[in-house]
């Protein structure tokens, strides 16, 4: 039988079957973090439960971390304590902890990639959502809850039912300027933030074979805006030259074994998708969100559509714009550079890129956040650094930040805020913040201007 | 895990579409380390004002309203995975969550909570929420064993799909880890057939 990507890993992991219910399915690589985690750690202690494969979990501190001063003790008692108890639970069990200071520190779905703990034809789960961001490897990878974490903790499985599948093609070249956060953008704005519930998705076409692994990770990092569980894009050349030599991927003969494998997990030719979407890059143009939810999108050069619902109307109220009208020239105070979407180096790379020379708005307080200690000392190996404060931007330390502001990294009553994070949900990034999602490239243009324009219009020829 | 078999309750009816489990719990009172104590905070920013005024406009605040069951529009639980949404919510006293979609996520966490989430169609939502706000006594009737969902005195009755093994465990009280334990021999077997580096 023709099988899909998913298929073929999904398949490779289940353990057993429950009779006219979900299957057991083995997971490779458990991450967890401060917060969805001390939970399930006290469940099992109170039951008396061993952590069955420690060595599969891998632990970060994220969520709740300072960005500045990272050395000094947190100042929040709260978050201090979540902290404490993630070292304490980590060192009880055995389990690998990359702790805040850490040059390993970091938001953990860019972490696991650049350690090259996240492999193709992996399952991996954590306590968060956006863990669809290791599909980009070709891994089964999806976010789970607490009560999931305590499972996996006990058993290395989870009681899972298989999910039907989807595939969104693109295909064709993209447009200069025109980033994958633009893409997945464009993509929820054409199907809605539930088409993809109940599904796990495969990205296939020019455009994500085309794609640096930054980008792809990208792409299956908002998987779950539209619903999905996860995304998935096949393994190939770019996938394995970005494993190789990383920390923990496997050498040698071990290597050559896995490239052997994972050449094999690509989609077989007419494997049939319970759904399929397909798209042409040309019609693909930088995108700006202008909702509370992510499929809440547009072309940065359309305008706000008339739409008579409720929930819409409501929507634009909290942020303040009318239908019809266009986002160009809108003042904006606030921008944030970072999260598991968009702090990869890349991201800062094409940032600096466009800052170079320039000069920020006075009117703006930019935020640029990597997502990791790696990140962080490339940026400033590389110069880039230098670019961003002689133009007025301020590098801080890694970790999620703005992006769910439950650290002092949050966006004021009312004011607007570029961001490149995923999730412009009412208060998201602090009570009453009005977050306008996307990419890099129109975050760092929108900081020089203070106002939203279209990045395309200055791009050089050079630029990508 | 609680045991549910059937409910009849009040209703509150929350006629909001993809209500995030950013807007049912805050990430600033994820801070917490123990499973109990979110209800207060449920809903904060559409209950209290930023003043931490009551917001006498929102729906939970409205004294004619009450009940274990709260009635939501569609694509409810959408956003993170937290189970603090889930707490949060049974902690505030909700046994049944109804509306016409439910995020995946979501779904899990509150199954793993005994939060019941009834899947009903969007017209027979509708039919709820217009019932619940004309007459705000309207009971409802949640039988699990029939999978079946009432407006209490009336003809109105839908039928809703729930796994069979997670009914069980509802039904049961039992959670999924007992289970996965009791399957241990089955996991080592895996672990060796598949070769992972594992003493065992
Ligand atoms: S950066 Fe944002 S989306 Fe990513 S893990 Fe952190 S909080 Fe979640």
């Amino acid at each position: 039988m023709k099988k899909t990507l998913f298929d073929k890993v999904w398949d490779a992991h289940v353990v057993d079957a429950i009779e006219d219910g979900p299957q057991i399915l083995y997971i490779d690589q458990h991450l967890i973090h401060e917060v969805t985690s001390p939970q399930a750690f006290n469940e099992l202690e109170n039951r008396g439960i061993p952590i069955f494969r420690p060595q599969q979990v891998t632990a970060s501190a994220d969520h709740n971390t300072p960005t500045q001063n990272q050395h000094l003790p947190i100042k929040d008692e709260r978050s201090r304590k979540q902290l404490q108890q993630l070292s304490q639970n980590c060192k009880k069990n055995g389990i690998t902890l990359y702790n805040l200071g850490h040059k390993y520190n970091g938001i953990v779905h860019v972490i696991a990639p650049e350690l090259g703990i996240t492999q193709p034809g992996m399952t991996i789960v954590c306590g968060d959502s956006h863990t669809s961001t290791h599909g980009a490897f070709g891994a089964i990878a999806f976010g789970i809850g607490t009560s999931q974490v305590a499972q996996v903790f006990a058993s290395q499985c989870l009681l899972q039912t298989k999910p039907k599948s989807l595939r969104v093609t693109v295909n064709g070249t993209l447009k200069k300027g025109v980033l994958p956060k633009d893409v997945i953008l464009y993509i929820i704005s054409k199907l809605g933030t539930n088409s993809g519930t109940g599904y796990f998705c495969e990205y296939a076409g020019d455009v994500f074979k085309n794609m640096s692994m930054e980008g792809r990770m990208t792409v299956c990092n908002m998987s779950i805006e539209m619903g999905a569980r996860g995304g998935m894009i096949a393994p190939d050349e770019t996938t394995f030259d970005y494993i190789k030599n990383r920390k923990f991927a496997p050498k040698g003969k071990a290597l050559e074994q896995k490239l052997a494998y994972w050449k094999t997990l690509a989609t077989d030719e007419g494997a049939a998708f319970d759904k399929e979407y397909f798209f042409d890059a040309n019609d693909i143009a930088p995108m700006i969100t202008y909702g509370t939810n992510p499929g809440m999108g547009i072309k940065i050069t359309e305008t706000i559509p008339k739409i008579n619902t409720p929930s819409f109307e409501k929507s634009l109220a909290y942020m303040n714009f009318k239908k019809g009208e266009s986002l160009i020239n809108q003042a904006v105070n606030y921008v944030f550079i970072g999260s598991c979407t968009n702090s990869r180096i890349e991201d800062f790379r094409i940032a600096a890129h466009f800052i170079k020379g320039k000069n920020k708005a006075t009117n703006v307080t930019a935020w640029l956040v990597p997502g990791s200690k790696q990140v962080e000392t490339q940026i400033i190996e590389e110069g880039l650094k230098d670019i961003f404060t002689k133009a007025g931007f301020e590098l801080r330390q890694p970790g999620c930040s703005a992006c769910l502001a439950m650290n002092d990294d949050k966006i004021p009553e009312g004011e607007y805020c570029m961001s490149t994070s995923n999730r412009n949900f009412e208060g998201r990034q602090g009570q009453g913040a009005r977050t306008i999602l996307a990419s890099p490239l129109v975050a760092a243009a929108t900081a020089i201007e203070g106002k939203i324009i279209d990045p395309t219009k200055y791009l050089s020829d050079v630029f990508v | 895990m609680e045991k549910f078999t059937t409910l009849l309750s009040r209703a509150i009816p929350l006629a909001i579409e993809n209500v995030d489990t950013d807007q049912i719990i805050p990430a600033r009172f994820l801070k917490s380390i123990q499973k109990n104590g979110f209800g207060k905070n449920v809903f904060r920013d559409w209950r209290y004002h930023k003043d931490h005024r009551i917001n006498s406009n929102f729906i939970l605040n409205n004294a004619a309203y009450s009940g274990k069951i709260l009635v939501a529009g569609n694509n409810f639980g959408c956003g993170s995975s937290r189970e603090h949404a889930a707490w949060a919510l049974t902690d505030y006293g909700f046994k049944v969550i109804v509306s016409s979609f439910f995020a995946d996520i979501f779904k899990e966490n509150a199954l793993n909570n005994g939060l019941l989430p009834v899947q009903v169609t969007p017209e027979f939502l509708k039919v709820l929420l217009d019932k619940i706000e004309e007459t705000p006594e309207t009971q409802l009737e949640i039988n699990l064993v029939a999978q079946t969902i009432t407006v209490e005195g009336t003809s109105f009755k839908e039928h809703f799909a729930i796994n069979s093994y997670k009914k069980r465990c509802l039904i049961n009280g039992y959670d999924d880890i007992g289970f996965l334990l009791s399957k241990k021999n089955k996991i080592l077997a895996f672990e060796r057939q598949k070769g992972y580096p594992i003493d065992h």
